[in-house]
This record gives structure tokens, sequence and C-alpha cells, in this order.
């Protein structure tokens, strides 16, 4: 269906991915996915190693929350499994298929949402989830019903035609998370979602994320607020930094 | 599926452009004022003027297609849109050079619309206007693929402006070379079609070089 198909031609590596990704808002899944793997990653930012060994196992219908102080690396470790860095050490996986093999298969499969909106101000919210669709292959026409979902699912119907310079920090952000909805991933990576909302929209995204975790989705979500998430497990980054080495002049 | 991916960058981008209009607006603002300068400078002599016209309208052209480059990639790369587009089913090589793509038509396509009313400022030769028009239309691609690497490299970067002017004039020089002196051949009565050439050429040659390095500096930026 995108770029994944050129490359499963050439080698089948994940295909029951490509499927899942050619059903359009699938219910559940038809073949179910591997578990995604995290084996002893270690991560640095510029000079800095922000941590060794992080290791996590996610089955489909799991929930993974990143716990741990500010600067602990639970972004770092977000932007690397969604493979917008390389880990310096250790393995990420789907099953046993290394995704760093298959990139773009890899993207096709996640959602990231980070701290920042990645809204323009002159665009509307509509306008900004059929282009976030688009950008992962979608048709317009098969998109529509799905986007509509996402405005709804976030009670976003009334400012769907509104530029986004006028929403306040709270709208952007259900913007920003109805992404989710408006194009199917089996993974969504979620940093900080809870971010500027009121407990209405932070019910509704409870209510989103068990709805995808009940068809076999898996969610990463590194937050400091009080979610409510059944049968979460919880990776604490805290204990993971290394000790920090100094420059040997600087030491003196 | 990357065709509709690439159509919608590049709408959003020039959608965006249309919106805001500040940036094509500041383009063209900045190439008329800069042209219209130069007779306050030189003086109002017709000869002196038309001699140098080539010149001047390409160097202005080429100043003011500067002005836009560092919004290439900043405001995405500041709002996270970046990565959006980078986790997209889009090629990040492919998403360059749409991007780049909606800056030519959203700068360089103007720039060169333009360009025969500025020529008439500077008595050029009405035997080269059509071939300045050509000329820009065909070197203002150019302008926008190597002004993406530099956008991108830079990117990040502290004082971003001055080090991206610094990074692509240099490489501005060819497509200057043969742009300007298609208009002043046409001028002089001389066919200019070499120097065309050579300038195509050189935008054939950007199109699959330039995205591919701007992409490279890309995933170092977000990494």
């Amino acid at each position: 269906m995108h770029a994944a198909l050129g490359k499963q031609t050439r080698r089948p590596m994940l295909p029951h991915l490509s499927n899942r990704l050619s059903l359009t808002a699938a219910p559940a899944l038809a073949v179910p996915l591997p578990d995604l793997v995290g084996e002893d990653l270690a991560c640095r930012r510029g000079e800095r190693i922000v941590f060794i060994g992080a290791s996590f196992r996610l089955s489909p219908g799991d929930t993974l929350i990143l716990s741990g102080a500010n600067g602990s690396g639970k972004s770092s470790l977000l932007r690397l499994v969604a493979g917008l860095l390389t880990p310096v050490a250790g393995r990420l996986l789907w099953g046993i298929a290394p995704v760093a093999a298959d990139l773009a298969s890899h993207h096709a499969c996640l959602h990231y949402i980070g701290h920042q909106d990645a809204l323009k101000p002159a665009m509307t919210p509509r306008e900004v989830l059929a282009f976030a669709a688009a950008l992962r292959g979608r048709r317009l026409a098969s998109a529509e019903p799905a986007l509509d979902e996402a405005l709804a699912a976030f009670d976003l119907e009334g400012i769907a035609d509104w530029p986004c310079r006028w929403l306040s920090a709270g709208q952007r952000r259900r913007v920003a998370l109805a992404r989710l909805l408006a194009s199917p991933a089996p993974l969504w990576l979620l940093d900080e979602p809870t971010t500027a909302l009121d407990s209405d929209s932070q019910t509704r995204l409870e209510q989103a994320i068990a709805t995808h975790r009940s068809k076999g989705g898996m969610v990463m979500i590194a937050t400091h607020a009080p979610i409510q998430l059944d049968a979460a497990t919880t990776l604490a980054l805290d204990g993971l930094a290394p000790p920090l080495q100094l420059d040997p002049i600087l030491a003196e | 599926m990357i065709l509709a991916a690439f159509l919608a960058l590049f709408r959003r981008d020039l959608r965006l452009a249309l919106r805001q209009g500040g940036d094509t607006g500041l383009v063209i603002a900045f190439f008329v004022l800069t042209v219209v300068l130069f007779p306050f400078g030189v003086g109002p002599e017709p000869e002196v003027l038309a001699r140098s016209a080539p010149g001047i309208l390409w160097v202005a052209a080429l100043l003011a297609a500067l002005l836009s480059l560092d919004r290439l990639f900043l405001p995405d790369y500041e709002d996270g849109s970046l990565d959006l587009i980078a986790l997209s089913s889009l090629p990040l090589e492919l998403a360059t050079l749409a991007k780049c793509a909606a800056h030519w038509v959203s700068t360089g396509v103007p720039l060169a619309l333009i360009s025969p009313a500025l020529a008439l400022i500077l008595d050029l030769d009405p035997r080269a206007i059509a071939t300045l028009l050509a000329s820009l239309l065909i070197g203002t691609p150019a302008l926008s693929l190597i002004g993406g690497v530099a956008a991108a490299l830079t990117l990040g970067a502290r004082r971003q402006g001055v080090l991206l002017s610094l990074l692509v004039l240099p490489l501005y020089v060819p497509p200057l070379i043969f742009g300007a002196g298609a208009v002043e051949a046409a001028a002089l009565g001389m066919p200019p079609r070499v120097d065309l050439l050579l300038l195509g050429a050189l935008t054939l040659a950007a199109l699959p070089l330039c995205p591919w390095a701007a992409a490279a500096a890309l995933r170092q930026a977000l990494g």
C-alpha cells in the first residue's frame, strides 16, 4: 500500500504488519502482531549518555508507562522507539525482526505524538488531520469518515474549521491527539499526552486508549499525570542513567 | 500512495505560503526595492543601467530568494511537524523535494514573473526580456534546491540566517554566471542558447542531488 509494499516484494519481513495497515479502520486485528521488544537499549544525546540497558516487551493490547524524573530519558526512549533516534547499543525488534532493517514499515506501524503539537496557525484542525492522514498515504475519500470520527472523539466538531491560531493550549493538544484516530496504526507513542487537557478531555483520551487496546493496539506513554489505564506495566528509567563521567580536565 | 503524500505536502506548503502571504510578499518587495535602488546609486544614464541590468536583476533575484530560505524547514522543525514528515510514508528525500518545489512556486515563479517590469525600469534591451524570463524560470529551481541543502544543514544552529548566507552564496555563483550571461548575450543580439542550456543542466543536476543531501542533513538535525 505504500513504501512497505515495495520492500515487501523483495523481502517479506513484516507481511502481517502490512496486512494490518491495508484494513481501513479495522475493527480487530486480522493477524496478531508480534511483540515489540526492546533489549538493553542505550541512548546518547549529543555528548551525554541518557540511559543504558532499557528493556521492555510490549504484546498486543499492552500499555507501557514510562516513569522517571525530568531528564531521565522518557522522551528520548519514545523517539528511539519511533525510529527518530538510533540506539547506540541494544536492539529494537518486532518479534524477531529488527526494526532497523525495514524502517519504512516500522514508521507505517506507529503514531508518535511528541510534546509539540505540530499545528500550523493558518490551518484548520480538519486540514491538519487530513494532511496527517495523507502523509501516511491515505486517500482523502477513504480518510473522510475516519476524520469525522477522530474530530468527534476529541469533541472538536465545533472548532473543526477554525484556524489553529484561535485555539487554546488544551484544544491544540486535542487536535494533535485526534491524529491517532485519523489513520489507524497499531503502536501509539505518546509523550506527555495529558498536558493542558481538562478532565473531560483526559477521559476521552483514556477511552481512546482503551478502545485501541481492545482492538489489539499497543501504547507506550510517558507521563507524570495520574492517568487511568488498566493493567499497565511501568518502566522506570530513573536507575538507568550511567554515573556522570566528568571530563578529566574539568574534574581537576 | 507516495505520490498522494508528496502532493499533500506540496499543497500544504503552498497553502501556508498563500494564507500567510508574508514570505512571498516580502521576497517580491525586496526584489523590487533592490532593483529600484540601483539607478539612485549608479546614476540614471540609460547606457550604464542597460549595460549592468542583467547582472543587477539576477543578483537581486538571488538575494531575494535567499531571504526566504531560513523559513523553509525552520517552522516545521520548531513545531514538531518535521517529526511527522520523517515518520510518514514519504521518504525524506521526496519530502524535501516537495518542500523545495513549493518554495520555488511561492518565490521563484513570482520573481520571474515580475522581472520584465523591472527590466523596463533598468532600460534592458527589449530583445532580452523573453530571455530574462526564461533564465529566471530555468534557474530559480536550482536556487530553491541548493538553498534547501543549506537550510537543512543550518537547522538548529545559532544565527541560522548569517550562516545560511555564507554557505549558500558561493554555491549560487554558477547559476548567476549562466543566468546573467544568457540575458547579456540576448541584450547584445547574440543567441543565449548555450547559457540557458548550462543553466538548465545545473537545475537538472540539483534535482536529484540536493534533496538527497538535504535529507541527510535533516536526519542529522532530528537525531
